[in-house]
């Protein structure tokens, strides 16, 4: 179950002097859903083209089964992937589609029959051999990509942004159909997305990366709950991070106070970020709590309230699901497994501040997103 | 309302000089050349010509082949050129066309003519003189020269709308160069292809400078009969119903080529 199948060692790559990875260092496991995620630019896409053999790394070598495969051309790779955007072949259809591989490897027309029409139940698009790749939706074009590289029965599928240009509603089922695809054929998924709760949804291994440096490996759990640095508790999820001072193991000193907290090992009086998620904080009566701060804000998300709470001149964000109105002075609790406690990293001080907040914070990611479509669609 | 009137004076003059000319072709093609009256005895004889009919579909059919072959590879070569060095490479291409079609072929008169530039240069050596002209093989050189770019044009465009990732998938997918190309770039210049030989065929098929000039008296075309009819033998009505012929064969010829892309992309290029 949890053999080593691709290892990256120190892999960097620089296009005209500039670089897009430095030094990655990573192991995938056989038969894990492994995700790398980040913001555009990251270099996670590049990262999946070295592994796939589009793109040869400048430096560092790039293993499979314990076989050093940097010079081996794509098509002699156990690697198939799924596109952006799909890459359907226009000129054939349905059915030629998905047997392209099976042809290529000179099957006979019998074993590509039984195996087309399998991999099509597998998608649920049985019914749609004959049909124009044109004439397919979004989501239906998706499935047959999916099932043109799955039909060759990989080792590794690779799958680059697959479901970035779906509507939510369509984004969501393909999450659960390609994790359940991913069990039902007991193959590795790399699976490269910027959307953190895609991320979070399907892995069982999540590569955080920023600037062509890994920030941080570990299940969605960990990722969520123990980021290592500000960078990784802002892009997953949103948090609050003031500054902090450790004046003992499980106990932290900010805003003049001190709480109790769960970690430990740093050094006597180490300056460190302090995390807190918004959804943690419990509000209490303004005179009851650890502290106490007036309401700036309102937004409603439907599931809860977005309120930004000025504390000392420093603005949090904390989700509730009781209204409070503008101008309230409210108080918040703190339980100790509430604070997550990070080391200094060159991100502090970059997130977690909402003095600036507004209700559009949340759709900034999705701009950034429309843009990029754009852009490749020119 | 409005916009449409804007197409009112390429309207105005295609009625003037394409479809006014046309119907007098037709009223020609129909009527005797001497009483002016309703006749089939012009189209009744174009059987007579049909040997030069062929020949001239056979010349310009091999020219048009003779382009793919040599035009493609230079297509697929500028496309996958960086694109500033994609601009040179394309400016050389039309750089001949900028050049006059009767100078051009004029040109090739005095390089392969018997004291022309290159029997000169052999005769030097010791060879020749060599017959380079007034045969089959100068008219299709004429021909394959001046038509070329007609072929590389719609070649590049359509190379260069190939969308990488494609390229990228089929490898993916196991295959090797040979294999991209065969099963992916191939079919998909095809309405490339077909509009290039439509436009080298076009042309061509109705060309009789060249013919005139590199060509010898076996090699006569329906575009030099045509022209006789009209400046030399003063029949008209005969030349009249070689044309009407010639758009019909043409209008064929396109017609079938077009069967192969199976989409309208490449009618529309003409």
């Amino acid at each position: 179950m949890s053999k080593e199948l691709i290892r990256l060692a120190d892999v960097s790559m620089a296009y005209d002097g500039e670089v897009v990875l430095n030094n990655i260092n990573l192991y995938i496991n056989d038969s894990e859903f492994l995700t790398l995620l980040g913001p555009s630019g990251c270099g996670k896409t590049t990262t999946l083209q070295i592994i796939g053999g589009f793109v040869k790394p400048t430096a560092g070598s790039v293993l499979f089964d314990g076989v050093r495969i940097n010079d081996i051309p794509p098509h002699k790779r156990q690697v198939n992937t799924v596109f952006q955007r799909y890459a359907l072949f226009p000129h054939l259809d349905v059915y030629d589609n998905i047997a392209f591989g099976l042809r290529i490897a000179k099957l006979g027309e019998d074993e590509i029959a039984k195996r087309v029409t399998e991999m099509l139940d597998v998608v649920g698009m049985r019914g749609f051999e004959e049909r124009k790749v044109d004439n397919l939706s979004g989501g239906q074009q998706q499935r047959i990509a999916i099932a043109r590289a799955l039909v060759n029965r990989p080792k590794v599928l690779l799958l680059d942004e697959p479901l970035g240009a779906l509507d939510l509603r369509l984004r969501k089922d393909m999450q659960v159909e390609l994790k359940r695809i991913q069990q039902q054929m007991g193959i590795t998924f790399i699976f490269v997305t910027h959307d953190q709760e895609e991320a979070l949804t399907m892995s069982d291994t999540i590569v955080v990366m920023d600037k062509g440096e890994i920030q941080q490996i570990g299940t969605p759990e960990d990722i969520y709950n123990e980021p290592k640095n500000a960078f990784v508790a802002d892009f997953i999820g949103e948090s609050n991070i003031l500054d902090g001072i450790m004046r003992a193991d499980r106990v932290v000193e900010f805003f003049g106070r001190r709480f109790a907290c769960v970690d430990e090992g740093f050094a006597k009086d180490e300056a460190v970020d302090v995390v807190i998620r918004p959804e943690d904080v419990d509000i209490v009566p303004a005179d009851g709590g650890h502290l106490c701060g007036t309401v700036t804000s309102v937004t409603f998300k439907g599931v809860h309230y977005d309120i930004i709470v000025d504390f000392h001149g420093f603005k949090w964000l904390i989700q509730t699901t009781d209204y409070q109105p503008v101008g309230t002075q409210i108080g918040i609790r703190l339980n100790p497994e509430d604070i997550h406690i990070m080391k200094k990293s060159k991100y502090s001080g970059m997130f977690g501040d909402y003095s600036s907040y507004s209700a559009e914070y949340d759709e900034i990611g999705d701009a950034e997103m429309a843009e990029e479509l754009e852009e490749e669609q020119e | 309302m409005k916009r449409q009137l804007l197409s009112g004076p390429y309207l105005i003059w295609m009625g003037l000089f394409t479809v006014i000319p046309l119907v007098i072709v037709l009223y020609y093609a129909f009527t005797d050349s001497l009483t002016g009256s309703f006749t089939l005895k012009n189209i009744a004889s174009l059987g007579t010509y049909l040997p030069i009919f062929l020949r001239s579909v056979w010349l310009s059919l091999l020219s048009a082949l003779i382009c793919l072959v040599v035009g493609y590879p230079v297509a697929w070569t500028i496309a996958q050129a960086k694109p500033s060095h994609q601009r040179f490479f394309y400016l050389l291409v039309m750089l001949p066309m900028c050049i006059s079609f009767l100078l051009r072929t004029l040109a090739w008169v005095s390089l392969l003519e018997d004291t022309g530039i290159i029997n000169r240069l052999l005769g030097s050596v010791g060879i020749g003189p060599l017959k380079l002209m007034r045969n089959n093989g100068a008219v299709i050189l004429g021909m394959v020269y001046n038509y070329l770019p007609y072929m590389i044009m719609p070649l590049y465009t359509v190379i260069m709308k190939i969308d990488p990732r494609l390229i990228e998938a089929a490898q993916d997918l196991g295959c090797d160069s040979a294999q991209v190309f065969r099963k992916v770039t191939l079919p998909l210049s095809l309405p490339g292809i077909v509009s290039g030989l439509t436009m080298v065929f076009v042309p061509a098929v109705s060309t009789f400078y060249i013919s005139q000039k590199l060509g010898g008296t076996g090699s006569t075309l329906i575009g030099d009969v045509i022209e006789s009819q009209f400046k030399a033998a003063y029949n008209p009505n005969l030349g009249a119903a070689l044309s009407l012929a010639l758009m019909v064969l043409v209008l064929i010829c396109v017609a079938v080529m077009n069967r192969f892309t199976g989409d309208d992309e490449s009618v529309a290029t003409l």
